[in-house]
């Protein structure tokens, strides 16, 4: 079987944006939590603020560190396999990453050198402008990302003159019809799924006690902030849905696993899509109930993929269950947030062992969703990069051979599979350490020497200089 | 195409400015990691570690600026020109990853720590290298046809694109030890001034070389330089090179500690000159000229509004984060 650069550029693409995309799922949040401790410390001056904020600007490094190495790869990845693509849209796609850039990622790693090494080199309050600063970079960078991954499932304000994209209206490309929708949901999917590890780091630290004030602490601003946002996370995906179905009929179709569209179609709640039969196998539906939720009327009319053409359908199976999986983690975490507000109300919380090791289990829940709603999302709006315009077949560079993706592919794929356990395991180790009291601070931690970061932002500002 | 008020002449000078600041600041911390290797001992290689630790960062995101600038402003040249020198690139970007995760990883995965180490070393050097096979590709041509590349793969690896790739390695170690001299003091000082004379060298063998190689592989680069009356025009360029490394060879002796980075800076400025003479106004060299792979005046106009603001903005803060970090590294801030 001759080696498809198409097939190949689209896992390449999958592999390394995949894993990038948990880095910024966890960043993101976490810079906005650490300004958010680092504002506590500046109003209150309770040390534990400036501990919590110490620990987790340790994991922060480690992980912002990844996302800006990981990061670098995305925009190469558009010239190096995707170099039609550029061409075509190079016009109005360029731009909007141009403005990533300018205004995201040197106001994050500037002021994160600040945020890490400058602790005792600047004043207390340029301390926690820079905390601040990186947040508003990291929430800059979605901004332009997702509007221009926005723009490529719901294209507006263009022209297209012999096969490429033109600008005609910016306001139109920027607010695209789904970019609200998108920039919501992602956004928020992101910092739910930092909360959740705050949950989960907070119950560890509480349960091994190290120490037990800084892990309550933790556990109750987690579960706080969750319990609004999960619910809210809910109503965002269920408008993001509603946009994509006016929007993107097919993919919503593969979503739903919809294949006779009509008034008054079932809801998929479970079964086997199978693309060349056409339907479902050992289907549960109950009926009338899509179009319930999706038109709000029990006679609502909704296309199914059999109204589009066999070539434009996106492979139903991975959409329909990747969907599920993200739905069925939702339904989880709500239940988690729930039981946790139960607790708390009792008064029983921080003695709720069960509880605590499953806070700790569920960590992760919120990467798993991440993934699972970004695999829907690029996966369902196949066979187009450009939705409806632009094929995935006619981006790809022409020149490469299967055989040049595949070596690439294969020592991404290595590379990859070195960095993410190392780099897991040195943010474990440093919860496992537990956020250090400002007390008992000690110098030289387990007899190593300590990471730059340490080691500068607690260096006197004479030995620094 | 109105020849009114054309945009290409201004993001001629951002993108060239922006590349100049990736090869000017990432080159200086990319060399600071291949002399890495040759560190003395261990508290030396945390002093150099340490010396770009709160900076690399910020100065790695000009290449982002530089890829995407490229697209942005010559969106035709990006989707030839990249996938040109697709494996290249690959090596640049994976090398960048060991490089700049060893920074955290040499302490936290303190039992590996050799390993990161020397991904830290390697890392940088063969990110050097990979940008001077690029350059190399990219003054040698592409195989193109309309508005594709369709050479193969393997095409941009040449005797003379690997001879460049070594030479950015030199140059890149230049400026990294001059970047060490303004750092440090004493012991380590010296041995950065040793090193860098070794560094320069390199670099002034392999500036004559490419200037003499240059001009053989492609005739319209022999007339622009070798014409009357070009020649007498151009005769500074060498000249003022030729000064350069003399100057570059005094201040790494006994010249005050910022002359030899400044020097080395000289000298890349003195390179990228002649690359620029020798290829104007080609940007894919051999195809498409500047105005002719130029993104729409749309598209130039919307980016330009936002970079005239945010450049300024940018250069500021990070000169004001290079202020807060002045000052020598001493061998015990990494020890309190």
């Amino acid at each position: 079987m001759p080696l498809d650069p198409v097939l190949l550029s689209r896992v390449q693409f999958a592999w390394v944006v995949g894993w990038h995309v948990l880095l910024p799922a966890f960043t993101i949040g976490l810079a906005s939590f650490i300004a958010f401790l680092e504002g506590g410390y500046a109003l209150t001056k309770r040390p534990i603020f400036l501990d919590l904020s110490q620990f987790w600007l340790r994991i922060f490094a480690i992980s912002f560190g990844m996302g800006v190495v990981t990061g670098i790869v995305m925009p190469f990845q558009l010239g190096t396999n995707w170099s039609r693509f550029a061409d075509d849209t190079g016009n109005v796609i360029s731009p909007l990453l141009g403005y990533e850039g300018l205004t995201a990622f040197f106001l994050e790693a500037t002021f994160l050198g600040v945020l890490l090494f400058g602790r005792k080199l600047v004043p207390p309050f340029m301390h926690f402008v820079a905390a601040v600063l990186v947040a508003v970079g990291t929430l800059s960078s979605s901004f332009w990302i997702l509007a221009t991954n926005s723009w490529m499932q719901t294209p507006v304000g263009h022209e297209i003159i012999d096969g490429r994209f033109f600008p005609q209206d910016w306001l139109e490309i920027v607010f695209n019809p789904s970019f609200p929708y998108r920039l919501a949901h992602t956004v928020s999917a992101f910092y739910v799924t930092t909360a959740f590890v705050v949950l989960g780091v907070g119950a560890y630290t509480l349960r091994r006690r190290r120490p037990v004030e800084h892990g309550r602490l933790m556990l109750r601003l987690a579960l706080w902030f969750l319990a609004i946002f999960v619910p809210v996370q809910v109503v965002i995906g269920d408008l993001h849905g509603l946009n994509t179905l006016a929007y993107q009929p097919a993919k919503l179709a593969a979503i739903e696993g919809l294949w006779d569209g009509g008034n008054g179609v079932p809801a998929s709640i479970i079964g086997w899509p199978d693309q060349t039969a056409e339907r479902n196998r050992g289907e549960i539906a109950i009926p009338r109930l899509g179009s319930l939720y999706l038109t709000h009327s029990w006679d609502g009319a909704v296309k199914g993929l059999k109204d589009f053409p066999a070539d434009q359908r996106p492979p139903v199976l991975i959409v329909y269950f990747t969907f599920r999986i993200m739905v069925g983690i939702a339904l989880l975490m709500l239940t988690m947030v729930a039981a946790g507000l139960v607790l708390m109300a009792q008064g029983r919380l921080d003695r709720a062992g069960w509880y605590l090791r499953l806070c700790q289990l569920t960590s992760c829940l919120g990467f798993i969703a991440v993934i699972a709603g970004w695999t829907t999302t690029e996966v369902g709006r196949q066979p187009w990069t450009v939705y409806g315009l632009l094929r995935t077949a006619d981006s790809v560079s022409p020149s490469l051979a299967g055989s040049d993706v595949l070596l690439s592919l294969l020592l991404c794929v290595a590379v990859y599979l070195v960095i993410y356990p190392v780099g897991l395991l040195a943010m474990l180790r440093i919860v496992w350490r537990g956020p250090v009291s400002t007390e008992e601070l000690e110098p030289i931690a387990a007899g190593r020497h300590m990471a730059p970061i340490e080691a500068l932002s607690r260096a006197t500002p004479e030995a620094a200089r | 195409m109105t020849p009114t008020l054309s945009l290409v002449p201004v993001w001629t000078v951002i993108l060239a400015l922006a590349v100049f600041f990736y090869v000017a600041l990432d080159g200086f911390d990319l060399g600071v990691g291949m002399l890495y290797n040759f560190a003395p001992d261990r508290r030396a290689r945390d002093v150099l570690m340490n010396s770009i630790a709160p900076i690399w960062d910020g100065n790695e995101t000009w290449l982002i600026l530089g890829s995407v600038g490229l697209l942005a402003a010559f969106p035709l040249a990006f989707a030839i020109i990249i996938p040109a020198v697709y494996f290249p690139i690959l090596l640049m970007l994976l090398a960048l990853i060991f490089r700049g995760l060893a920074f955290e990883f040499r302490y936290r995965d303190a039992e590996h720590r050799t390993f990161w180490d020397h991904g830290f070393a390697y890392g940088s050097a063969f990110a050097a290298f990979a940008q001077g096979v690029v350059l190399g590709a990219f003054i040698q041509g592409f195989h193109v046809e309309g508005r594709h590349y369709v050479g193969s793969s393997f095409d941009c690896f040449t005797p003379f694109s690997a001879f460049t790739g070594v030479a950015l390695m030199c140059g890149y170690a230049l400026l990294g030890a001059g970047w060490l001299v303004i750092k440090t003091d004493g012991a380590l000082q010296d041995w950065a001034r040793a090193l860098g004379r070794r560094a320069l060298i390199g670099t002034a063998l392999a500036i004559a070389v490419v200037s003499l190689w240059t001009p053989l592989i492609d005739s319209h680069i022999a007339a622009r330089w070798f014409s009357w009356p070009n020649i007498a025009v151009l005769a500074p360029v060498p000249l003022i090179t030729a000064g350069l490394v003399w100057f570059e060879w005094w201040s790494l002796d006994n010249g005050p500690d910022h002359a030899p980075f400044l020097g080395a800076l000289g000298l890349f400025v003195m390179s990228y000159c002649g690359i620029a003479i020798s290829l104007w106004p080609m940007i894919v060299p051999g195809h498409y000229t500047l105005d002719e792979a130029a993104a729409s005046e749309s598209t130039q106009a919307f980016l330009l509004v936002g970079t005239l603001i945010l450049l300024p903005v940018i250069l500021f803060y990070t000169g004001w984060s290079y202020w807060v970090f002045r000052g020598k590294v001493r061998a015990d801030s990494g020890y309190h």
